[in-house]
Parts: structure tokens; sequence; C-alpha cells
């Protein structure tokens, strides 16, 4: 087998350094420490009586020698070919970019991160108005409205989403329940566990959660599909043959996620108050009957109104954030996944401000 | 150290593939010699690409043996086969470049997975020199792979194939989706490494001008195995109907005529100025070659 690369050091007139052995990268161990280490003046370096050399042993013996301003002899022609190959590419490269210091990288990345968010924004504002626009010309040439596209967006969207909405529905509002019986009993007022339970989902609980995972299933998948058909040139191939990707793509999704958050939140609100009455009933013993009682008593018509008026509007938001961000991918794959994550992070902050946004407002109109 | 000879580098006997009911490969049969370049061609769907994944045991045959250097590949441990993944490197067919890092960080991550102790001073340099042998220019370095043309990336590709100096390199149509200069400028780097690094080349192509330019010998795959292994001039004695399609097709007989004309006058790279020349030619030559075309299909017509 081949031998581990050595050198000795000469001592004749100028000073030579013989290597032997195999010069290779898989041999290489500690030798370029051991020629750091090397001292005494070294004129000319001989090669004579190695066994093999590759570019990394190439490189070894072309930076000592270069450090000592040695001549390099002895190499085969094969190997000289390959040595002069090695010296031809001596060219520092940089391996990445870094300019600046700490601080102005931190006031670049801060300043960066702002002019994303309001460019984002701004996009979106233009995109909410792109949609729009989609919308009435699907409406004026109802022709173009493809009907197949919104079914299957309602499959996607809505009835493949009542399981995993209903679980969640369902643990939160026994988590309501459970909670409020805890707090209240303290004060002798468990029976108002089910005014919490009541209003908290028809009012609030019902319609965000259910945004928050449409958000995420369908808000993603949204942005991803649309991102990956963005990539594959589906878009442009769609655009010269004159079909338009906002009326093929983005009204379908947008119009199905309006259409089926409010049907969902409902769905929701329902099943928690099934899961908060559940509760009731097997730790305060409030039978279902005097549940859906007091409930009929204790929540006013206008929680549900509440409820039904925001999902329409967080649909919205979700299916536009979402076809936006899609629609924003360019030139690598990467940009996907990066995009898909911006559409759900995105979509959650504005379903969350408008919520808070609605409850200034309802209480305002009255509606305690 | 004798660059070309005799040894076989891969040896595949009976390899089997199939996915599902579709069967890919039956009974195949390759051996590649060390020193030479080994062109691999083939139908679309043939199983080129399945027969380099099933060699470098990304993909598990049903059936057959593989050894490399020596060694079997097939249902061995990762770890265990390191000693043979070090001696080779692979250009996938997108450049497969790691998009979070850039062109010298990635030359570097074969260097560093497989060589921990390396230096970082000396990390620098050899992913530096590796980046400039391949013809980058030195400012491609800090780029990411995003950043980079199609033809840069099978470069920087190449770069890191050749980060661990390997015996054994296995390029998947390196010059599709190159324009003509491109590819021909990757076939001439590929020739001038393999010679300097003594390299042996397993290379799949579509590329019959590359076949023409820069292979010793090539491998044919149709009826699910390599039907004949051989230089050109050999597989076109054979009577295969495929194989005198695929050389004496149209692109067949004008990749040809190309070798033809460059023969004996190019084994030199070409100098700016004759490529402006040829440019230039090209341009003045433009409109008569549109009306040769046009006479062409004229007479096909009729």
């Amino acid at each position: 087998m081949s031998a581990k690369p050595d050198f000795e050091q000469i001592s004749d007139a100028g000073g030579t350094l013989r290597f032997t052995g195999d010069l290779s990268l898989r041999l290489l161990g500690d030798l370029p420490d051991r020629l750091d280490a090397v001292d005494g003046k070294v004129a000319a370096i001989d090669l004579s009586q190695i066994e093999r050399i590759d570019t990394v042993g190439a490189w070894v013996v072309h930076r000592f020698a270069e450090r000592h301003d040695a001549t390099v002899e002895g190499l085969d022609p094969d190997d000289q070919q390959l040595f002069d190959q090695v010296v031809d590419s001596a060219e520092p490269v940089k391996m990445r970019d870094q300019h600046g210091s700490a601080f102005t990288r931190l006031l670049e990345e801060v300043g960066d991160a702002m002019s994303m968010t309001i460019h984002t924004l701004y996009g979106l504002l233009g995109f909410l108005g792109a949609t729009t626009i989609a919308f009435g010309a699907v409406a004026r040439h109802p022709r173009r409205f493809r009907f197949n596209a919104v079914v299957t967006q309602f499959n996607n969207v809505g009835v493949a989403a009542l399981g995993i909405v209903g679980l969640m529905s369902f643990l939160i509002g026994i988590v309501i329940a459970q909670q409020g019986a805890v707090q209240l009993r303290q004060f002798g007022a468990e029976v108002f566990t089910i005014n919490l339970v009541g209003r908290l989902t028809l009012r609030e609980m019902g319609v965000l959660m259910t945004a928050i995972m449409v958000a995420g299933r369908s808000g993603s998948a949204f942005a991803a599909q649309i991102g990956t058909q963005k990539l594959t040139e589906e878009i442009d191939a769609m655009r010269t043959i004159g079909v338009s990707p906002m009326e093929a793509l983005v009204v379908p999704r947008t119009l199905a996620a309006i259409l089926l958050m409010p049907l969902l939140g409902f769905y929701s609100s329902l099943i928690a108050l099934i899961g908060g009455g559940l509760l009731t009933w097997l730790t305060l013993g409030i039978p279902p009957v005097t549940f859906i009682q007091r409930i009929r008593e204790v929540v006013p018509i206008t929680d549900l109104y509440i409820g039904l008026i925001k999902a329409p509007v967080f649909g919205a938001i979700i299916a536009v954030a979402g076809c936006f961000q899609g629609m924003q991918v360019e030139a690598n794959a990467e940009q996907v996944g990066l995009r898909t994550t911006a559409a759900v992070v995105q979509a959650i902050f504005l379903v969350i401000v408008l919520d808070a946004f609605f409850a200034m407002f309802f209480t305002w109109l009255g509606w305690n | 150290m004798p660059r070309r000879t005799d040894d076989i580098v891969i040896e595949v006997k009976g390899l089997t593939n199939s996915f599902g009911d579709q069967v890919i490969h039956q009974q195949l049969d390759l051996e590649v010699r060390r020193g030479e370049i080994l062109g691999v061609v083939g139908g679309s769907g043939t199983g080129k690409s399945v027969l380099m994944r099933s060699i470098i045991g990304l993909q598990t045959p049903d059936e057959g043996e593989i050894t490399v250097f020596g060694e079997p590949t097939i249902g061995r441990d990762p770890t265990e086969a390191t000693n043979i993944r070090k001696r080779w490197g692979i250009l996938f067919q997108g450049g497969a470049l790691f998009s979070t890092l850039t062109v010298a960080e990635n030359v570097q991550v074969p260097l560093r997975e497989f060589y921990p102790d390396l230096d970082q001073a000396l990390l620098d340099e050899i992913a530096s020199y590796k980046v400039v042998m391949t013809g980058l220019d030195a400012s491609a370095g800090p780029k990411f792979p995003s950043e980079l043309s199609g033809g840069m990336k099978k470069r920087a590709g190449l770069a890191r194939a050749l980060a661990l100096d390997p015996e054994l390199l296995f390029l998947d149509e390196p010059t599709a989706g190159l324009d003509p200069i491109g590819a021909a400028a990757f076939d001439e780097l590929t020739r001038g490494l393999q010679r300097t690094l003594g390299l042996t080349v397993f290379l799949i192509t579509h590329d019959l001008d590359t076949l023409y330019a820069i292979c010793d010998r090539v491998a044919v795959i149709a009826d699910q195995k390599v039907i004949a292994v051989g230089t050109i001039d050999e597989l076109l004695a054979l009577d295969h109907p495929w194989i005198q399609e695929y050389f004496n097709g149209p692109r067949g007989r004008a990749a040809l005529a190309g070798k033809r004309d460059i023969e004996g006058e190019i084994k030199r790279r070409p100098t700016a100025a004759s490529l402006a020349a040829t440019n230039e030619a090209d341009a003045e030559q433009g409109d008569d070659a549109v009306a040769t075309d046009a006479v062409k299909t004229d007479s096909g017509t009729r």
C-alpha cells in the first residue's frame, strides 16, 4: 500500500527538502503542520521520490514553495501537468460576502426587514385590488366562472377540514368549560360557566380558531401550490394561452375560503358548545337540557352575528395572503418554503389584528 | 502512476431493477476501465440515471452485483462504504448544490465531512483553487447557487465533485441545458481535468458532440441491457437498428461531420481571437444558412 507522505531536509548548498510517500489528501494527516514547523533555508523541493501526488498534495507543496521562495523539481510529466494546473488556478476566492461591521450589518438587516414589510403590505394591498377586479371580471362574464375548480376548493378547504376542526373545537370547548368551572367555583358562581362557554365560543373562539386552522391548512396549501406552479412556468403558460391566473387560480380559492369560513366557524362553535356542555354535565352535573336552556337565555343572538360577520373576512384575508405569497415565488424551490411560511404567518397575524378591530367596532355598535 | 490501464474500476453483473411492474434493467452487465471516459447512451427512460444511482448506492437493485474499486457497494452500511465514497465524485444533473451555502462553501462540504482535521485556512485555499480550476471566475466563490446561470451551476457542481480529488467521476448529463459554446467548453474542461488528474469518468449523455469529442468508449443501453460497449467506430460496425439510427440519424451525422472538421486542427484551447472570428463568420453566413434551410425544407416537401 501507499506510504504516508514524509519529507527530509538535506543540508546541501541551498537547502533541499525531499518528499517521499503518497502526497494525497487521503494520507495528508499532519503534513501541513509539520511543513509549517520547518525552518532554515529551503531553496529547492525534490519530488522525484514520491509515489503519487494529487491536487491537494500539489497545493500543499506549492504553498510551502511560495513561502520559502523555493523551486519545485523532479516531477514526471503527467504529475508536472497536474502541478502546473493547480498553480495556474491559485487565485484567492472569497468564501462568503461579508461587508461592514456587526453594527452596520444589524442596521442593514433592520432596514431590510422594514422595507420588506412595507413592500409586502403594499404588494398585498395591490393583490387584494387585483383579486377584486378578477371577481368583477368573472361576475361580468359568468361563462369564465370555473365551477369545477370552485367545487374542488370547497372540498379542500371545507369538507376535508371538518374532522380536524371538529376535534380541535371539541377540545377547546372542554378546556374553556373546565377552566371556567374551576375558577368560578371559588366564588360559588360555577353556573356562569355556561355563559362563559356560550359567549366565548360563538363570539370569538369558534371563528378565530377555525381561521387559524384554515390558515395553517389551506393558506399554506394555496401558497405552495401556486408557488410550485409559478416555478414550473405553468402560470406563464396559462397567460400565453389567454387564461388569467387570477381568475383560474385565485378566484376559486378565495371564493371557497370566503364561503366556507362562516360554515366552518359555525360548525366549530357548535362542536365547542357540545364539548363544553359535556364537561359541565360531567363535572357540574348540569344536564344537557338545562345547558341548552341557559345558552338560549344568556347568549344574545348578536354574538352569533358577530362570529358570522367576521368569518368571511378572515377567509378572504387567508386566501389572499396565501395566493399573494404563492405568486411572489421566483427563481428557486427554496422560495416555496419561505413563501409558504410567510403566507401562514401573515394570514394569522392579519386575522388577529382584524379580530381586535372587530371587537372594538362591535362594542362601539353596542353589541355587547 | 499508471494513468490508463485495463484495471476494472466499476463492475456491474446481472443487475436487475424494476419499479412496480416496470422492469428497467434485466441482467445488465457493464465494466468500466481505469482512466477511460465511458459514455453511457440510451433512449429516454432506458434507465441511464437508474444505472448510475445503482452504482453509487442510491438505489437498491432487485438483483445483481456491483463492485467499485473491487469492493461491493450494494447493501453496505453507509459508514462502511466511506472508503469508496472518498474516492468518487458525483455531478448530478441540476448541479444539486446546497442552496443555503455559497459555491465555495459547497466545495468545502465533502472535505469537512471526510477530513474534519483540515484547518480552515487550508480548506479555504483548497476550495479556492478548485473553484478556479473548474473555470469559474474567482468572484463566483461567494455567490449562492440561486445567483448562478445553468453553466456556472454545472461548473460549481463539478468543483464539489472534484473536492476530494476522486479517482472516479460520475457525470449525469453534464452538457444538458447548456448552449453549444458552453457545452463545448464543458467537454473540453472534462477532458482536460480527466487527463491531468488521471480520472475515470462515467458519463451519461444525450449529447452526440460530447460522445465524439471526449469519450473513449460508449456503452449503449437498450432492451433493459447494455447491448454494446466500444468505440463509436466499433458500434457503427454493429447492425443494431437503434445504434444505427442513433449515430446515423441527422444529428449523429452532423456531429460526426463536426468532429471531422475539427479533427487534427483543435487539440488546444480555442483562443478568444479564434472564437471572435468564428462568431463573425457565423454572422456573415447567417443569411446564407437560412436560405439553404429554406431550400432544404422546400425539397423536403416536394
